[in-house]
Formats: structure tokens, C-alpha cells, sequence
């Protein structure tokens, strides 16, 4: 008996969850869907759900037409080379909050927090000045860095939570075994990092995919991303809807699969350890 | 830029204190410096530059130039921002907007985590369908849902809606601000959802289950045990989502480019700056919207500080 009323509460949260994770995902899967379309079947009345000529020219046509690998090796670039920069910044000083903690630590983890709230409008042409004075207008290594410096904040404290968990007895018995600050340094504590290195560089890189407040400002033509690649379809020519669903696939998909694996850290990395 | 130190005081001696030596604390001042030099910089520059130019006259289609200098004008870019006939409005449309995606995406993603929390079939699935909006860029779910769902004529909306019978709107027109808020939702719903979903599968369900036994009703088994429980990580939703939603900017550039009552505070700022080229009347509203948004980071720091000390 209660096993069956069990059983019947399962059904039910089920079919529920299910609807509205359906309904949730719906934009996505319309998108992904209408990219396969030719242009007349994606604006057809009724919408066609799975009744028409699957077609791989829309991917053709939007490579084509706007060099979509371009905008795509830009975002690579862009999003890589800002995470691995901050990466490199961000290890020695969450190394040293956590390990090395002073009085200020905490002070200071807060204050490079408050950076992060700095309104990105507020010092759009401070910003562009700065650009055009050093002629990084429109190049992916000033976009590289902007990136790097917005979410260097969120780097270094994700890195230094996951340093904290490094159990210090560990430490101590690997120091009772005589080892040296460089073997410790290389074989004791590098070691147990990696794991949370990894997943905030991978958290990091989808932020820095899908910026697009200074991607949209500081590019034109040479430098711009997937985000801006995707704004010059705000003003449509014509059909245009299975050509801006591939396009959209396009530029979601790889962060799409990256994301699925980062849910724990994005808890982690963007409530700055306040909610475990 | 927040000057926060004095009533948090001093870090609880960690168990690694025992570590530091005083060679140790120098090589970490020194590991520490190039991420405080950069983040200081990052900082300053810009902030200096903003508030030397909301005290100056800066029209640069006018004429005006650093070269040449420019004229000092005191307070008169903050007092023209503040009395120009789009600031209100601009005020009210940035309330309305982050007030409404908060209060639905916190009330969804209590719902959803509550939902999500209980045993059933596929959870992994069904949480990965609701997380992946999230992960779109901001300019693809923004153009996703102006054509594909909210054309008038295309979208899906407009099809449901013949479908009915009844008239297709013209969504980003007709109901522009509540389109937006929908559209932005769609994004943050996931991040609430994921945060919620965190806190609520550390409730003890014990407690849960002894106030079932005692016959308390599923509403206030909510109300006294679980609402509570996630008040902090409700707080922090709250907290975080403010602050980048009041800096919201692809999702009204790509649809309503700030017509139809949408400009927001960040949005009049931009076209200030960008579109009119008065630098020193967007440099003055860049100040106040600094200003607004490290009003709520106060209160985010509060809390993040507090939990460093556990």
C-alpha cells in the first residue's frame, strides 16, 4: 500500500518535472531543430515538428556568407587566452591567501569581489579611450585581457576555496618525510589542485564565451566573437530564420556540452562559496 | 571601491596559520601582487577617468577634444542627467525589470528545486534541460526569442495564438518591458534554480519527516522548515542577480535597441556615451549607476564576509 502510493508520487513528479524541463529547454531545441529546415519549412503554419526534408545548407550557407569560422576562432582565442591569463595570475595569489593567510586576506578577497560589481557601462568610455590610445581596438589581445581582468575576480576566489579543502595534514606528513618547499610545492600540493584549477578554468571559459557587453563595444570586423557574429543578425534580410537557428546551433553548442559538466562549480564560482 | 574592512575584523586564525613563517609571508605578498596591481588598475583607471569627466563639458562631435582641454563644469552634468525627461523613466523601467525577473525566477526556482529535489525518473536529464539556458550567450537567447518565438507574423507565440483563435501580438511592442523580463528570466531561472536546488538538498530531512509524523500540512512544513532553511541562499540569489541584471545590455540592444520603454538606466547610459557622444553627461550617469550597484554589493559582501569567518 504505501509502496504503491509511493510509486504513484514518483509518476507524478516525474511527468511534471519532465513538462516543465521540456517547456524550459523549448527555445533550444526549436532553435537547433529550424537550423535543419530550408527557410520556407522553418516559417511554415503549422510549425513542422519532425515532418520535413532534414537539410545541412543553412550550416553550409552561414559559413559561407559570413565566415563563421572566423568569429568562432576568435571566441576560442578570446575566451581561452583570458581564462589561461587569469589562470596564471590568479594560482599564486590564491595560493597564497589559503595557505599563507594574514590579516588581510580576507579584506582583500572581498575587495577584488567589489571589482567584479563595478557596472561595466559605468567606465564604457574610459575604456575606449584606453583602447584607442593603445590601438587595441578591435584586436583579440585587448579583448583577451577586458575579460581577463572582469572575471579574474571570481578566478581567484574559486581557486582559493579549492585550495582551502587541500587537508593540511597531508602537508605535515609530507614534511615529516623530509620533503623540500619545491618537492612539496610539485608533488604534494599540485597534484590535489588540479582538479579545482580545471574546473574553474572551465567554468571561466564559458563566462568569457558568452561576455557580451565589451565584446559587442570594443570589436568591428577583425576581432569580433561568436556574441557579436551573432548581433549582426539583428537587422534580417529576407528569410532568415533557419540561416540565424545554424548560426545560433553554432555558436551555442560547444558551451552548451562545456556547461553540462560545470553545474557544481557554477554554485561554487558565482556565490563565492556562500551557498554549498 | 567598497571600503569594507572595519566591521568584519580580523580572520579567524585558520588551521594553516600554523604554516606561515616570516620568509613565507613575504614570498606570498610577492605571489600576491601582480592579481592586486592588476585588479587595483582595472579599478582605478577607468573610475578616475569617469568622474574627471562627469565634472567636464566633453561633446566631442562639438568640438571639444582632450587635446585643447576641456571646460570644467562642476555639477552640471549630474544635475542635466538627473533632470533629463528619460532619467525616471529610466529608473522606473530598470526597477520594473530587475524586480520582475527576481520575483519570478526566485519563486520558479524555489518551485523547481523543491520539484527536482524529489526521487523520480531522470532527474539528471530533466536538470540538465533546465540548466542549459544559462549557458546560451545573451545575444543568441535575445534574437532566439524575438524571431523565433515572438515575431508577430513567424513566431511560435503568434502561431499558438491563431491557433486559438485569437489575434497575434506584437510582443516587442505591445508588451516590450514584460517580453524582456520573460526573455531574461528564461536566463536566470536556471542560476536560481542550480542555487536553490544546492540548498535544499542540504535540509535535514529529518526534521522534514518528524513534522509529517507530528501531521503538519505540506504548507507549513514549507513555511516553518524549508523557507527558512534557504533564506540565505535566497538572499544570495537576490544579491547576485541584482547586480547583473542592473547591468543588463545585449538582451534590449539586439530586440528593442531601448525603444518602446525599455531603456533602462545601463541602456540611457550607452546611448549617452555611444549614440549622442556626451561624454560627460554619460560620465555623470555612469557615476550613478556605481553608485546604485555598489548600494546592493554592500549587502552581497555583508554575507560573503560573514561566511568566511565559519
Amino acid at each position: 500500500m504505501a509502496r504503491a502510493v509511493k510509486t504513484q508520487r514518483r509518476i507524478i513528479t516525474t511527468i511534471a518535472a519532465w513538462t516543465i524541463g521540456l517547456i524550459i529547454f523549448f527555445p533550444i531545441f526549436w532553435t537547433i531543430l529550424t537550423s535543419f529546415k530550408t527557410e520556407a519549412q522553418a516559417i511554415n503554419d503549422p510549425p513542422l515538428f519532425f515532418t520535413f526534408d532534414w537539410t545541412l545548407e543553412n550550416y553550409a550557407i552561414v559559413q559561407e556568407r559570413s565566415d563563421y569560422m572566423k568569429f568562432l576562432w576568435n571566441s576560442v582565442i578570446i575566451a581561452g587566452g583570458s581564462t589561461v591569463l587569469g589562470i596564471l595570475v590568479a594560482i599564486p595569489a590564491a595560493w597564497s591567501m589559503a595557505f599563507v593567510p594574514s590579516k588581510w586576506t580576507k579584506d582583500i578577497l572581498l575587495w577584488m569581489l567589489s571589482t567584479k560589481m563595478l557596472p561595466a557601462v559605468g567606465v564604457l568610455y574610459p575604456i575606449s579611450l584606453l583602447f584607442v590610445e593603445f590601438n587595441l581596438l578591435d584586436t583579440r589581445s585587448g579583448l583577451m585581457v577586458v575579460l581577463m581582468l572582469i572575471n579574474l575576480p571570481i578566478i581567484v576566489w574559486m581557486l582559493f576555496t579549492y585550495f582551502k579543502e587541500i587537508p593540511y595534514e597531508i602537508l605535515e606528513a609530507a614534511r615529516m618525510d623530509g620533503a623540500k618547499f619545491k618537492e612539496e610545492i610539485f608533488y604534494v600540493l599540485t597534484p590535489m589542485a588540479i582538479p579545482g584549477i580545471a574546473s574553474t578554468a572551465l567554468l571561466n571559459f564559458i563566462l568569457a564565451w558568452n561576455e557580451a557587453f565589451w565584446t559587442l563595444n570594443l570589436t568591428a570586423a577583425k576581432a569580433a566573437p561568436l556574441t557579436a557574429f551573432i548581433a549582426s543578425y539583428s537587422s534580417p534580410e529576407g528569410l532568415f530564420f533557419a540561416k540565424l537557428s545554424a548560426a545560433s546551433t553554432m555558436a551555442i553548442a560547444p558551451v552548451l556540452i562545456l556547461g553540462w559538466f560545470s553545474q557544481k562549480q557554477l554554485v561554487r564560482g558565482l556565490t563565492f562559496g556562500a551557498v554549498k | 571601491m567598497i571600503f569594507v574592512p572595519s566591521w568584519m575584523g580580523p580572520l579567524s586564525a585558520g588551521k594553516h596559520h600554523a604554516m606561515a613563517t616570516k620568509a613565507s609571508r613575504s614570498t606570498a605578498r610577492i605571489m600576491m601582487a601582480p592579481a592586486v596591481v592588476l585588479l587595483l588598475g582595472w579599478m582605478l583607471v577607468p573610475l578616475i577617468m569617469t568622474l574627471y569627466f562627469s565634472f567636464k563639458r566633453y561633446l566631442p562631435l562639438r568640438g571639444d577634444s582632450l587635446e585643447r582641454g576641456l571646460e570644467w563644469v562642476g555639477f552640471t552634468n549630474y544635475s542635466r542627467f538627473i533632470s533629463s525627461s528619460s532619467f525616471w523613466p529610466s529608473i522606473q523601467t530598470t526597477l520594473i525589470m530587475v524586480g520582475g525577473v527576481l520575483l519570478i525566477t526566485v519563486v520558479f526556482g524555489i518551485v523547481l528545486a523543491m520539484l527536482l529535489d524529489q526521487p523520480m525518473w531522470g532527474q539528471g536529464f530533466v536538470r540538465i534541460l533546465v540548466i542549459a539556458p544559462f549557458f546560451v550567450m545573451p545575444t543568441v537567447s535575445a534574437l532566439v526569442w524575438k524571431n523565433m518565438l515572438m515575431d508577430p507574423v513567424n513566431g511560435i507565440f503568434a502561431h499558438l495564438w491563431r491557433f486559438f483563435g485569437a489575434e497575434p501580438v506584437a510582443w516587442l511592442q505591445d508588451a516590450s518591458l514584460g517580453s524582456i523580463i520573460a526573455l531574461v528570466s528564461w536566463q536566470w531561472l536556471p542560476f536560481a534554480t542550480l542555487i536553490l536546488l544546492t540548498a535544499t538538498q542540504s535540509l535535514d530531512t529529518e526534521q522534514l519527516e518528524a513534522a509529517e509524523m507530528d501531521g503538519a500540512p505540506v504548507l507549513k512544513r514549507f513555511w516553518y522548515i524549508v523557507l527558512p532553511h534557504l533564506a540565505r541562499a535566497i538572499t544570495i540569489v537576490i544579491l547576485i542577480q541584482t547586480i547583473f541584471l542592473l547591468s543588463v545590455f545585449a538582451e534590449i540592444f539586439v530586440t528593442t535597441g531601448g525603444a518602446f520603454g525599455t531603456r533602462t538606466l545601463t541602456y540611457l547610459i550607452f546611448q549617452r556615451v555611444v549614440d549622442s557622444q556626451n561624454i560627460g553627461l554619460g560620465s555623470a550617469g555612469g557615476v550613478y549607476a556605481i553608485i546604485l550597484a555598489n548600494i546592493v554589493a554592500i549587502f552581497l559582501m555583508r554575507i560573503v564576509g560573514k561566511n568566511l569567518d565559519e
